[in-house]
């Protein structure tokens, strides 16, 4: 077949959309998704590198110093001696008869996970505009690996929290685990949910107009004091224990300290609110996300 | 033949000017119109991409129909970058892309590219699209050469298993197997990228875009990723390609789009791609540089120029000639006065990136006498067979009088392009001896050699 040729002249008049073939594509680039057109397919084909961003998120970190991954641990535990000196000491606040140490120590890995995660996948379109500017992979692929990265520091975090623990419940008997331990894979779940569907959500958001992002800053300040991280629920008084409620994550949290720590507070209602919570934003986020994803590059 | 890319009525949409609180104007704006499912106000305003025309655009709205205020004199505008592109590319052709800065190339391949979404029409393709608009995107610094093949490949597109299958081809390709546990932040410049075209070299796509990232690397490492391209092709793989290195559209790809301002210029053959590219944007026209057509003076009260042109030989005028044909550079001027001495006819001959190679002057004039003769004449200056090199040439023509200092009467630096070509076929014999690759500088000379043995193993006594 030879190559048509056109002449300049002929360019005023731009030709009509020549009728598609009937033909099979592999690929049709529209201008617009719908917005239920959420390829779920194609993130799964790249889980390949999902795992790469995982794996390059861990080993960067660490490279070039000392102490290598020790710094995922003494994080926490610098955080915990000083919220402990602060709250516990010299501002006095209740830790439900807990170990301070312990007290804290739980509400800090958990809030960690879920505040990294969220400021971290907020700025997927941001910061990897260099990246998305030159190629095309579902760009979901970058939260979700964010999500995962963090939950392995998570875990490593979450092993010293256990080394502490094993030893309180051991020696003392200030620690009373009961079955509610056996809820918290699911408790983890909601949180990186949680974060992801935020993250996606402010990240969509912030594409072309940067204002949220100084307010997500201030409003995961904000959130670790209208999450029960560094008083216990029943501190509060009855008023203020209703407005918390409502926060989803609440629940995790509290439901964490009980099973674990024996006490707090855990119900199947309060963790069905945070679970239907959870769905909606995560699912709102994806499809805003996906919505954005196309054409961010032109704003960003 | 099957269709690889159809791509249909294709526009694109971008508005310029900075993002802040003017936009959130327009922004509302437009989702007002979208709810009560109207078309976009502002991509009626939008004008042809023509980025050294100052836009002005200052009120079309108002007699479009667009409601006032949305964009007033002063506001932000918006261009097309692309504007209803249509193209259908077969399967294993290898199409060249060229046109000016800001023409519209990239655009085009980033929506290839899935990088953006267009704003109107369709793009379809059988197989899947690699893009290689960058080499090695996605490399750490911190990570090895190892791992950043494998973050590289995986970004590009490539299964885990994929890449370990071609991992030492990759390694290979690339000539970096010494440093590949090496931190890529110790990499030379160069050597990041070898081993991200090595990367995509041995990427499994049916579709490959490729923007100008050639440029960089060595001579040996573009020859190696020209020929790879070239395999590529054999593969039956579609290759799109863009450069403004108008020797290597002409290398390896048949077909050439010239794109301009956002809209097919041109489609046709690579070479007649070239030859049209250049004629757009240098002033002269397909058949040379010829004032009156233009409706232009060019010239003082002493002199005027009217044509330049190229022949060959056999007095063909054209534009394109074979490396070992002579080519006629001619030039046709007016004397208007009898006052001044014989002006001299001089021909400027600048490369393909405006270089200023040479100067040749003339005034041997066919009558004798101190002062010039008013009249028409026709300068015309040889330039002997393998001389230029192959390329694009563009030549200037001026005349200058040498009285009382230098008085130029008149300049026209870029009055026409010429192209010299080389047929490779004849690569096994004659001047090239075989060798099939670029040969660097904007001349090549057939000169006289002459190598005489001093000693011979033979003949030393030793």
């Amino acid at each position: 077949m030879s190559p048509t040729e056109v002449h300049p002249i002929d360019l005023a008049n731009a030709r009509p959309i020549a009728p598609a073939p009937p033909q099979h594509w592999d690929l049709v680039i529209r201008p617009k998704r719908h917005l239920l057109d959420v390829n779920l397919q194609e993130l799964w084909a790249y889980r390949d590198l999902a795992s790469l961003f995982v794996q390059r998120d861990i080993v960067t970190v660490y490279k070039q110093t000392i102490l290598g991954p020790l710094w995922f641990v003494l994080q926490p535990i610098l955080t915990t001696l000083v919220f402990a000196v602060v709250f516990g000491n010299i501002a006095q606040i209740s830790t439900d008869g807990l170990p301070a140490i312990l007290f804290y120590m739980s509400g800090i890995v958990l809030w960690n996970y879920f505040a990294e995660s969220l400021t971290r996948t907020s700025s997927t379109f941001t910061a990897n505009a260099h990246i998305f500017g030159k190629v095309y992979f579902p760009r979901l692929v970058v939260p979700i690996s964010i999500v995962i990265s963090n939950l392995i520091k998570f875990l490593i975090q979450f092993c010293l929290f256990l080394v502490i623990w094993l030893w309180y419940w051991v020696m003392t008997d200030s620690v009373h685990p009961n079955l509610w331990i056996l809820a918290n894979g699911y408790c983890l779940l909601l949180m990186a949910g949680l974060g992801l569907g935020f993250g996606v959500l402010f990240s969509s958001l912030t594409t072309k107009y940067r204002d949220l992002t100084f307010l997500l800053t201030f409003g995961i300040q904000l959130g670790m004091y209208a999450t029960p991280i560094i008083f216990p629920m029943s501190s509060l008084s009855e008023r203020y224990r209703a407005i918390l409620w409502w926060n989803p994550l609440s629940h995790i949290v509290e439901t964490f300290k009980y099973g674990f720590l024996g006490a707090g507070q855990a119900d199947v209602l309060g963790l069905a609110y945070s679970t239907t919570f959870t769905v909606l934003t995560l699912t709102l986020g994806i499809l805003v996300f996906n919505r954005t994803e196309q054409t961010f590059m032109d704003t960003v | 033949m099957t269709v690889a890319i159809q791509i249909d009525a294709v526009s694109k949409l971008y508005r310029l000017g900075t993002v802040g609180t003017g936009t959130l104007a327009h922004d509302l704006n437009r989702w007002w119109h979208q709810i009560r499912g109207k078309d976009d106000p502002y991509a009626k305003v939008g004008q042809v991409n023509d980025r050294t025309q100052k836009s002005t655009n200052s009120s079309p709205s108002a007699e479009r129909g667009v409601p006032p205020g949305s964009a007033g004199a002063g506001g932000p505008e918006y261009v097309w970058a692309l504007r209803d592109i249509d193209l259908q590319i077969e399967q294993g052709e290898i199409v060249g892309l060229i046109g000016r800065n800001g023409a519209g190339k990239s655009t085009l391949l980033k929506l290839l590219s899935r990088v953006t979404a267009p704003t109107r029409g369709e793009i379809r393709s059988n197989g899947r699209i690699a893009s290689l608009l960058e080499v090695g995107t996605g490399f750490h610094p911190e990570l090895t050469g190892r791992e950043n093949i494998y973050m590289n490949g995986a970004i590009l597109g490539m299964r885990r298993r994929e890449i370990t299958q071609h991992l030492d081809e990759i390694v290979e390709f690339s000539g970096c197997s010494k440093y590949i546990d090496t931190p890529v932040k110790r990499y030379s410049s160069g050597m990041t990228v070898r081993l991200g075209f090595s990367v995509a070299a041995h990427l499994n796509c049916e579709i490959l875009v490729v923007d100008e990232v050639l440029a960089v690397g060595d001579g040996d490492f573009q020859q190696r990723c020209l020929g790879r391209m070239q395999d590529m092709q054999g593969d039956g793989r579609t290759v799109i390609f863009v450069s403004h290195q108008m020797s290597m559209i002409t290398a390896i790809c048949k077909r050439g789009v010239v794109l301009k301002n956002g809209q097919v210029a041109f489609d046709g053959t690579a070479e007649d791609a070239v030859l049209a590219h250049q004629s757009t944007t240098k002033t002269g026209s397909g058949a040379g540089f010829d004032a009156r057509e233009l409706g232009i003076h060019v010239g003082d009260d002493r002199s005027s120029l009217l044509r330049v042109w190229t022949e060959d030989k056999a007095g063909t005028g054209k534009r394109s000639f074979d490396i070992e044909e002579p080519i006629l550079i001619k030039m046709e001027y007016k004397i208007l006065r009898d006052d001044i001495p014989w002006p001299y006819a001089n021909f400027h001959i600048f490369d393909s990136s405006g270089k200023h190679l040479f100067v040749t002057a003339n005034k041997n004039y066919p009558v004798a006498g101190d002062t010039a003769i008013p009249g028409t004449y026709v300068a015309a200056c040889e330039l002997p067979g393998s001389f230029l090199n192959t390329g694009n040439f563009t030549i200037g023509a001026a005349a200058t009088c040498i009285d009382r200092g230098v008085n130029v009467c008149f300049w026209q630096p870029d009055a026409l392009t010429l192209q010299v070509t080389e047929d490779l076929t004849r690569t096994l014999h004659g001047s090239r001896n075989g060798y099939a690759g670029p040969i660097p500088g904007p001349i090549r000379p057939s000169l006289d050699w002459e190598i005489t043995a001093v000693t011979t193993l033979s003949s030393d006594p030793r």
